[in-house]
């Protein structure tokens, strides 16, 4: 029984998400938005029971809770509820409530939960699975749009092969580990390692060719630079409120689960094969992601570039291993504090595209024209998010960009200043929207704008997550430092 | 006994084929025939390994792999039906609305 109570949130969440399903099958069009606030309820319910759990460890040690899953845990859970809250205008163009598609969010989301919380390749595998799967079937959501099927169908073919790769890593680290359990490998791997200093060649070879495809499938599911094609197509076909959690949760969930594997299985090896590999992979996606979004002019696809360009961000911190110095913030700390930032910057930012759309039909920047004028809310709110994505002081994601450079500097100089670098352009692409609401002109006038309800929530709380996390850093970054004490168990 | 490596090279060998397939294959029901082998191969190697070292771990991982598999392909399927209703093509050239 203690076992089942560390898991006790999965289960809520899980089961939660079954009668949502059995729900929408019993009681056909509930009307307004009955739906969404269940399943907000059932993510808040969940969140409450995070703290009740404790931490600990269970299942033979397949399962554990500690600080790090509990906070990326909360992450995700916030961008389930952010999505599911924004999903009000796509329901309405649906014409039904859609119990199932609640039910999608929250399985996905119990996969992440798995996937931050195991110990076990299998039970990985499965975990980042039961988080993909769902998402092939939200991108296809609109059955009736062609967008829709299109980039369900990249997504699924794309999410696939990178399983594949993936799984074909797993295969060899099990072949040249015998344990299936990630924080043994590390230990099997250095008995193992005096034979490799001799140099029996294909050992070597097996290790870096593991280590390569682990690298490429988790490149595919961050989607970082040589591995992006997708994700453009794919935040632009899939329905917005989808592409919002796809591109927070998704990509939370993967750079998770890549620094669990990486750090307790492979960490003696970082300075020699992948510290260098997977840094020219975060240069590289913050390089192509910011001057790529720079030429879009589709909202949601400039969006998915600069998420692109996130992730190389992301893996500055994730590249930075822990260095001794006391009041640095470690990598992993940084990282932490960077998915924070970026839930709520994000979340919103695709809550406003949301509005807007709903509002004026459009995802094209030069419709924003004139949008301070008519609807002066709305443009602060997307201003407040472009501002805090682009790491502006006053907001959380300057404080986030700061964590990360900072850890990065000591080991990978030349990283931080790419990103510093791209942060410039990436200024560039966010303020022209910013330009496009307050000092273009507009010769057709704009009506004002109406929000309903669940999205209002949405922008309140990512405005207010924002601005607060950006005034008050410390307690997170504190508690994120805490919890790295115990991140490789 | 038949010795590990050549489990192994036949093992890359279907996953090469696999990959190759994914890339160069036009049909999305090749695609997706592809994949299967990759996931096969990789079943393979798996097992290989499994048997070699005398544990289970390997043989539990790849009845995993076959259910998250049969998962897949139901939705896969699903998606290819919903895109051929749409667009009326099983074509990967013809499903070109979203590029840049």
């Amino acid at each position: 029984m203690a076992d089942l109570r560390l898991m006790l949130p999965e289960l809520i969440l899980f089961a939660w998400a079954m009668m949502m399903l059995m729900y929408g099958v019993i009681r056909k069009n509930v009307g307004g938005n009955t739906m969404i606030y269940l399943a907000m309820l059932g993510v808040v319910i969940t969140g409450f029971s995070i703290p009740m759990t404790g931490y600990g460890i269970a299942f033979g040690g397949t399962f554990f809770v500690d600080k790090v899953s509990v906070f990326f845990k909360m992450i995700f859970l916030g961008a389930a509820f952010f999505a599911a809250a924004s999903s009000s205008s796509l329901l309405e163009k649906l014409k039904s409530d859609h119990g199932e598609y609640f039910t999608l969010i929250l399985l996905s989301t119990v996969g992440m939960m798995f996937l931050i919380s195991t110990n076990e390749l299998i039970t990985l595998y499965v975990a980042l699975e039961l988080t993909t799967i769902p998402l092939f079937v939200l991108a296809a959501y609109r059955k009736d749009s062609l967008q829709s099927s299109e980039a369900g169908l990249k997504y699924l073919i794309l999410g696939a092969v990178s399983s594949a790769i993936l799984l074909y890593g797993i295969s060899m680290i099990y072949g040249l580990t015998g344990t299936t359990f990630i924080n043994l490998a590390f230990g099997r791997l250095l008995e193992q390692s005096l034979g490799m200093l001799t140099l029996t060649q294909e050992v070597n070879m097996a290790f870096i060719i593991a280590m390569i495809m682990l690298i490429a499938g988790f490149g595919f599911k961050l989607a970082l630079v040589p591995f992006h094609m997708w994700a453009p197509d794919v935040y632009e076909g899939a329905p917005t409120p989808v592409t919002s959690f796809l591109s927070v949760a998704s990509k939370g969930a993967g750079v998770a689960a890549f620094a669990r594997l990486f750090y307790s299985a492979l960490p003696s090896f970082g300075e020699f094969y992948w510290g260098i590999m997977v840094g020219t992979l975060a240069a590289a996606a913050m390089i192509i992601g910011n001057i790529t979004a720079v030429l879009q002019s589709n909202v949601k696809r400039m969006l998915a570039y600069s998420s692109i360009a996130h992730a190389g961000y992301l893996l500055i911190g994730f590249v930075s291993l822990p260095t001794t110095v006391n009041d640095t913030p470690f990598g992993p700390a940084s990282i932490m504090f960077y998915m924070l930032a970026y839930l709520f910057a994000n979340m919103g930012a695709f809550a406003c595209a949301i509005a807007f759309e709903k509002n004026y039909g459009s995802y094209e920047i030069k419709d924003y024209q004139g949008l301070a004028k008519e609807s002066p809310a709305l443009a602060l709110t997307f201003t407040i998010f472009l501002l805090s994505l682009a790491g502006i002081p006053p907001m959380v994601g300057f404080f986030a960009k700061y964590y990360i450079f900072l850890a990065g500097w000591p080991n990978y100089s030349w990283l931080v200043i790419v990103g510093i670098l791209t942060s410039v352009i990436s200024l560039y692409y966010y303020a022209n929207i910013v330009k496009q609401m307050y000092f273009n002109r507009n010769e057709t006038v704009l009506a004002k704008a109406h929000f309903d309800s669940p999205l209002v929530i949405t922008l309140v709380l990512t405005v207010a997550g924002t601005i607060l996390f950006g005034i008050f850093p410390e307690s997170v970054i504190k508690f994120a430092n805490n919890a790295f004490d115990a991140f490789p168990f | 006994m038949i010795p590990l490596e050549w489990f192994l090279i036949v093992a890359g060998v279907i996953f090469v084929i696999g990959m190759i397939g994914v890339i160069i294959a036009r049909n999305v029901m090749i695609i997706f025939m592809s994949i299967e082998l990759m996931l096969n191969a990789a079943n393979l190697a798996m097992v290989a390994f499994s048997r070699e070292m005398g544990t289970l771990d390997g043989h539990v991982m790849v009845f995993v792999i076959m259910t998250v598999a049969a998962a897949e392909a139901a939705v896969g399927l699903a998606i290819i039906i919903a895109l051929f209703r749409n667009r009326d093509t099983a074509n990967i050239d013809e499903v070109n609305v979203l590029k840049w």
